[in-house]
């Protein structure tokens, strides 16, 4: 059924005049051995989907970070020594400050492109950490992320995490006000610790906040160490897509054991490489027109001021979020305290959260039981479960991040500060429910809606009135491209789990998991819809072909256009009289 | 002895005088007069606690527009429940009055948490008769002169200190640029952009609703007029990175880079990966 | 092949794979004209992103910074062209190229086979038997002596690791119960370190505050506190002085001197998670600190009436000196800023 198509040469290479490209390839294939993988990879088949350029626009935003981050470092100095500006941006002039800050004005005022590339570094580190959470959400959405993909998938979440100490790292790099209050609040955080709080906060800050090393330690972690364990995990998770391939969607010729799409030379590499050039000028134009960060109008960090506003960026939003709400929870007993108001918020509400999303795919296989390699999309419809469980995530993600602009939305749009603090420390728990309810709901009816297609067609638009004046839509076929896709997906298992006891009956270990792991595989799948059997899809093309006999039969399959009672076209020889 | 040689039979002038003579000397004299008492007499004129038509007209424009939440004495009025309908305005000074009427925040639409800047009801004569009412019930500052707020002449060494009071005092209420900040229970501070440096010294000198006090004793004229000058001076700076976005730091950035970059971009990707345009012609050369 | 198995179940589908859809030609495929006139405009994409990176450098040499910046409708005229030109000439070679992919080069659907993931069970055997020969010839099973030793030794790396760490930052001690408020130190404005008599104070005033030592020089005519010491120093002692109605103020026990005339002194440092706080609404005495919305009622010593704060706010007693400037009377009598283990 399927064939390689006839673009693929048939013929093999020859050898034809040298020329000077041969000549290169030849010297590097006999020092390298390129020539085995370039065959195999060179030619390698894309799969076309918008949703598939998502890990994409990550991919080149961290090139573009690496770009403009290397402009960067020519001329940022990391120290947190003092000195007093004499620079031309004249309302800091004769200010003390760090020479981190100073030589942030310095890139930003009197380097010519200093500012526009600080101001695309910084939109790129934005769209960088956005980019992998979209990715993250399509993977999880078509069950890209199961087997054999689920340690892509960890790789995937250690990013995100990378990523976002990366991008909190690098806006503390310039010692301003609003960084370095965010860096107040991280020491806060660090000292909440249980036992250790403030060891761990003067051994990071080299003593007493603010200290003189926190900002060369941190340009280390942000210029060395983390672009390091990026480039070395991006490598693996660009390794692991070439090697299992990549996922695609089911449709007409598509199968579990093939991949259909365009040649990486040249079609992919023009629209990824065009794509490249794309984000980069996209990011350029929001460097251009977009201020970010204006670190001038914040003055240097001095820890007695703080602006209205203050918050990090908003990939930290959510753990923003979650301390804004907290109520004011502490311990003292024994002599010491346990802040519970900022170490639940701070440290485990967010390593909970991380352990959840990198623990995902096999908590999923273990209540479904399914040990297949899938390398089809599933349309998120027909997992709503999953699907369910991401829009209620998605909810308390997004209400998380509205709590941690509190003040701003009361600003914006004159609510009451306090009382959007207290709504949320109730919609965090409410709103996700309900999210998941509804979502799961709409799952499901576009389940039946497509079963609809199959069974009876889609509607025509063609509204028939029979002789007793009874108003029908007739259905028509959907062709067999779409109704194979409609199909291609597998039918649920329930997981059925082990027999109780055995034959002498003693009861199996792990009786009692396993019985939750049946009733939650049960709840999994309960509602789906599944598709329909092959008798069931006779049975439908059986009826359509009866009903339209019986309107063949009654002369109702000729179309009326409505025009034959009001003189706008002659009716001569319409023939509209019921036949017999 | 006679001092005249020629007989006189009548007066000189009584063919020279018209009869509008005299009373257009009358008229002449009293409007040079008028006019040197004017030009030179001591500067006086301002001072509105002198004089007793501007604090009656005061009266008046304040028993229709204030009476009904201040009290007709600005006495203040309490509510069944002791909560505070309109404070007393008894010592609050011409400059009080000046700074809530002459920024339209005064007479408030309706009684709430805040009074909003709005629309100005009150010229300017108006405002002056108000405060100088307000002052005669009890001293208070007044209005400030102009040379504490012009900062045509101000040197960068006072924006440079302006912007150091300013992000020690001013920026956690009102943000780094001004852009205004949130306060407990549906109160806010309020955008300064746009605000007369006349109206700025005021707010600090008098601390309206529930900003602070910045009284002269310690934030000193001189030091007030440094924060006008650096607010002034940021107003005309130019916004090198581009659009400011609404200078309100992280949360607008953050939208922005959603809506425009991961917008712009999925889109972008839209185009790329979506089926081009089909010809129904059949290929009329070979294959590639 | 338990585990091997690929999710297909072709034996129940109700409709049979009905292979690759026919392809369709582009005009570009037929009509030698539309393919010319594709041709040409991917070549002037190129061609106008090459006008726009000349421009670019172009702008790089006209338009001035630094201190006579040039300004574009408000903006800086340098990073708006830099930057438009520069995301011009990026997205025409970027429209350029995909442009080429869409409508000029093949777009016939090829297809290529999967392979399982795992390996082969004759790799996979292999791997194993040699696996257990390399170890077979190690002896590490046969030898629980030697195996047990090297990861004793192994273990034993890892201390020298972790102990090369120690001198990142001196240990905390009882550094952050104390400030260096004492007895007798002025309480001054901050910035111009302005002393204060409560006299200059209104009901309803605020003052940013600190202790006069940071204003002051030492023997040398050095600052006593600079750089990153007084940056330290500031974090803990930075104060706010504010004067209410004394009737308003309910001190608790031992607190009723704490005060002078209505003005109270307390640390300027959130207890939350440190930042500073100067939100002071005057009429309700609330005390909001922006960062994460805590709020203290400082007419009642500091307390807690919403947010995440676990604790009141530090209070620093206050009386005047002979010269009628206010004062501190000792340093805080609890630490101040955010909580920590041993705080007690």
């Amino acid at each position: 059924m399927t064939t390689t198509a006839t673009t693929n040469g048939t013929k093999p290479a020859s050898a034809g005049k040298p020329n000077k490209a041969a000549g290169v390839a030849t010297w590097a294939d006999d020092r390298l051995g390129i020539a085995t993988a370039t065959k195999k990879q060179i030619r390698k088949v894309f799969p076309d989907h918008w949703s598939f350029m998502l890990g994409e626009i990550a991919l080149w935003s961290f090139v573009i970070l690496l770009l403009t981050g290397v402009f960067l470092t020519l001329w940022f100095k990391p120290s947190m020594g003092e000195v007093v500006y004499q620079g031309s941006y004249d309302q800091l002039r004769g200010i003390p400050m760090s020479e981190a800050y100073a030589s942030t004005l310095n890139i930003s005022f009197d380097v010519r492109a200093g500012l526009l590339m600080r101001q695309m570094h910084h939109w790129a580190a934005m769209l960088f950490i956005a980019a992998m959470l979209v990715h993250m959400m399509r993977t999880f959405l078509t069950g890209a992320f199961r087997k054999p993909r689920e340690l892509n998938w960890i790789i995937g979440g250690l990013l995100l995490l990378l990523g976002i100490l990366e991008g909190f790292a690098g806006y503390s790099l310039p010692d301003d006000l609003l960084s370095g209050t965010g860096l107040r609040i991280a020491d806060g955080l660090v000292k909440a610790t249980p036992v250790l709080g403030s060891y761990m906060s003067f051994f990071m800050f080299g003593g007493e906040f603010p200290g003189d090393v926190i900002i060369p330690r941190l340009y280390t972690v942000h210029v060395l160490l983390i672009p390091g364990l990026l480039l070395a995990l991006i490598g693996a998770h660009m390794l692991l897509l070439v090697y299992h391939k990549h996922t695609q969607w089911p449709g007409p010729g598509r199968t579990e054991q093939n991949v259909v799409g365009y040649p990486m030379m040249p079609v992919y590499a023009a629209k990824a490489g065009g794509f490249f050039f794309m984000v980069f000028g996209v990011v350029s134009l929001m460097g251009a027109l977009m201020t970010i960060n204006p670190v001038w109008r914040f003055g240097p960090y001095n820890p007695a001021e703080v602006t209205a506003g203050s918050q990090p960026d908003w990939y930290m939003g959510i753990a923003e979020g979650l301390l804004r709400i907290m109520p004011g929870w502490e311990t003292h007993i024994w002599g010491i305290t346990l802040s519970w108001n900022i170490f639940l918020p701070g440290q485990i509400g967010p390593i909970a959260l991380f352990a959840l999303v990198l623990a995902y795919p096999f908590l999923e296989q273990w209540i479904t039981g399914d040990k297949r390699e899938h390398h089809l999309l599933q349309r998120p419809r027909n997992a709503p479960t999953r699907t369910a469980f991401l829009a209620a995530m998605i909810t308390l993600y997004g209400l998380l991040w509205a709590a941690g602009g509190n003040d701003i939305l009361a600003t914006t749009f004159h609510l009451n500060l306090n009382a959007i603090t207290y709504f949320m420390r109730g919609a965090i728990f409410v709103i996700p429910v309900l999210a998941f309810i509804v979502a799961k709901r709409w799952c499901i009816s576009l389940q039946r809606h497509d079963n609809d297609k199959l069974l009876h067609g889609y509607e025509s638009g063609i509204i028939m009135r029979s002789p007793e004046g009874e108003y029908t839509e007739r259905h028509l076929p959907i062709n067999s491209d779409e109704a194979f896709t409609l199909t291609a997906r597998n039918r649920d298992e329930v997981y059925a789990g082990v027999n109780g006891t055995d034959v002498n009956g003693v009861e199996a270990p792990n009786a009692r998991i396993d019985e939750t792991r049946a009733r939650l595989s049960k709840a999994w799948f309960a509602t789906n819809v599944q598709k329909p059997t092959k008798a069931e899809l006779e049975e439908g093309h059986h009826h359509a072909e009866e009903e339209l006999e019986h309107e063949h039969a009654l002369g109702l399959d000729q179309q009326a256009d409505g025009h034959q009672f009001d003189g706008r076209h002659d009716v001569a020889g319409d023939d509209l009289t019921h036949k017999h | 002895m006679r001092l005249l040689t020629r007989k006189i039979t009548a007066r000189l002038s009584t063919r020279r005088r018209s009869r509008y003579a005299a009373p257009a000397v009358l008229v002449a004299a009293l409007l040079a007069s008028g006019g040197l008492y004017m030009t030179l007499a001591p500067a006086n004129a301002d001072k509105t606690s002198d004089d007793s038509t501007t604090i009656s007209e005061g009266r008046a424009l304040f028993q229709v527009g204030c009476a009904s939440c201040h009290g007709k004495n600005a006495e203040g009025i309490v509510t069944k429940k002791g909560n505070q309908y309109g404070p007393t305005l008894i010592g609050v000074g011409a400059a009080a009055v000046d700074f809530q009427v002459g920024t339209g925040r005064m007479p408030m639409a309706q009684p709430g948490a805040q009074a909003a800047r709005k629309k100005v009801l009150y010229d300017a004569d108006e405002i002056k008769a108000l405060g100088a009412f307000i002052q005669s019930l009890g001293p208070g500052p007044a209005v400030p002169e102009s040379e504490k707020y012009d900062v045509s002449g101000t040197s960068n060494e006072n924006v440079v200190k302006g912007g150091q009071f300013f992000r020690t005092n001013c920026t956690a209420c009102h943000n780094f640029a001004g852009s205004g900040g949130a306060l407990p229970g549906g109160k806010y501070a309020p955008n300064l952009r746009g605000v007369s440096g006349k109206h700025i010294y005021e707010a600090m000198l008098t601390g309206p609703q529930q900003m602070p006090v910045f009284s002269d004793g310690v934030l000193s004229p001189e030091d007030k007029k440094d924060i006008i000058a650096y607010l002034k001076k940021n107003e005309d700076t130019p916004s090198y990175g581009g659009f400011t976005l609404g200078s309100v730091g992280p949360v607008s950035e953050g939208m922005f880079a959603w809506l425009v970059g991961i917008g712009g971009l999925v889109g972008i990707g839209i185009w790329i990966t979506s089926a081009s345009a089909r010809s129904k012609k059949t290929i009329t050369k070979g294959d590639a | 092949m338990h585990g091997h198995e690929v999710a297909t179940s072709e034996h129940d589908e109700p409709i049979a794979n009905p292979g690759l859809p026919e392809h369709l030609p582009r005009p570009t495929d037929v009509d030698p004209e539309a393919e010319k006139r594709a041709e040409r405009q991917v070549a002037t994409l190129f061609g106008l992103s090459a006008l726009f990176a000349v421009l670019t450098c172009v702008a790089y040499f006209t338009f001035d910074i630094g201190e006579h910046t040039d300004t574009f409708l408000g903006m800086g005229a340098s990073n708006v062209a830099l930057g438009g030109f520069l995301g011009l000439a990026l997205l025409c070679i970027g429209a350029g190229a995909i442009q080429w992919s869409r409508k000029l080069m093949s777009d016939h659907e090829i297809v290529e086979y999967r392979h399982p993931a795992s390996s082969s069970e004759e790799d996979r055997s292999e791997a194993v038997a040699a696996l257990e020969q390399g170890l077979e010839d190690s002896g590490i099973a046969r030898r629980p002596l030697v195996r047990n030793s090297l990861l004793g030794a192994m273990a034993a790396l890892g201390l020298p690791a972790i102990v090369f760490l120690r001198d990142l930052g001196p240990l905390p001690g009882d550094k952050l119960a104390h400030t260096v408020w004492k007895k007798g130190m002025r309480v001054v404005q901050d910035v111009d370190g302005a002393r204060i008599k409560p006299e200059d104070m209104q009901i309803g005033q605020l003052v940013n505050a600190e202790p006069e030592v940071f204003f002051e020089n030492n023997a040398e005519g050095e600052p006593e506190f600079e750089g990153a010491e007084l940056q330290a120093a500031k974090a803990k002692a930075a104060v706010i002085l504010v004067r209410m109605h004394p009737d308003d103020i309910k001190p608790w026990k031992g607190r009723e001197n704490w005060g002078v005339e209505g003005i109270l002194c307390f640390s300027k440092i959130c207890t939350h998670v440190g930042c500073p706080i100067s939100l002071w609404e005057q009429q309700t005495h609330h005390l909001l600190c922006p960062c994460h919305q805590s709020t203290f009622d400082l007419a009642d010593n500091g307390k807690v009436v919403f947010g995440p704060a676990g604790r009141h706010l530090p209070q620093l007693p206050l009386a005047v000196d002979s010269d009628g400037y206010l004062i501190a009377t000792s340093d805080f009598t609890e630490p101040v800023g955010p909580s920590y283990w041993e705080r007690g």
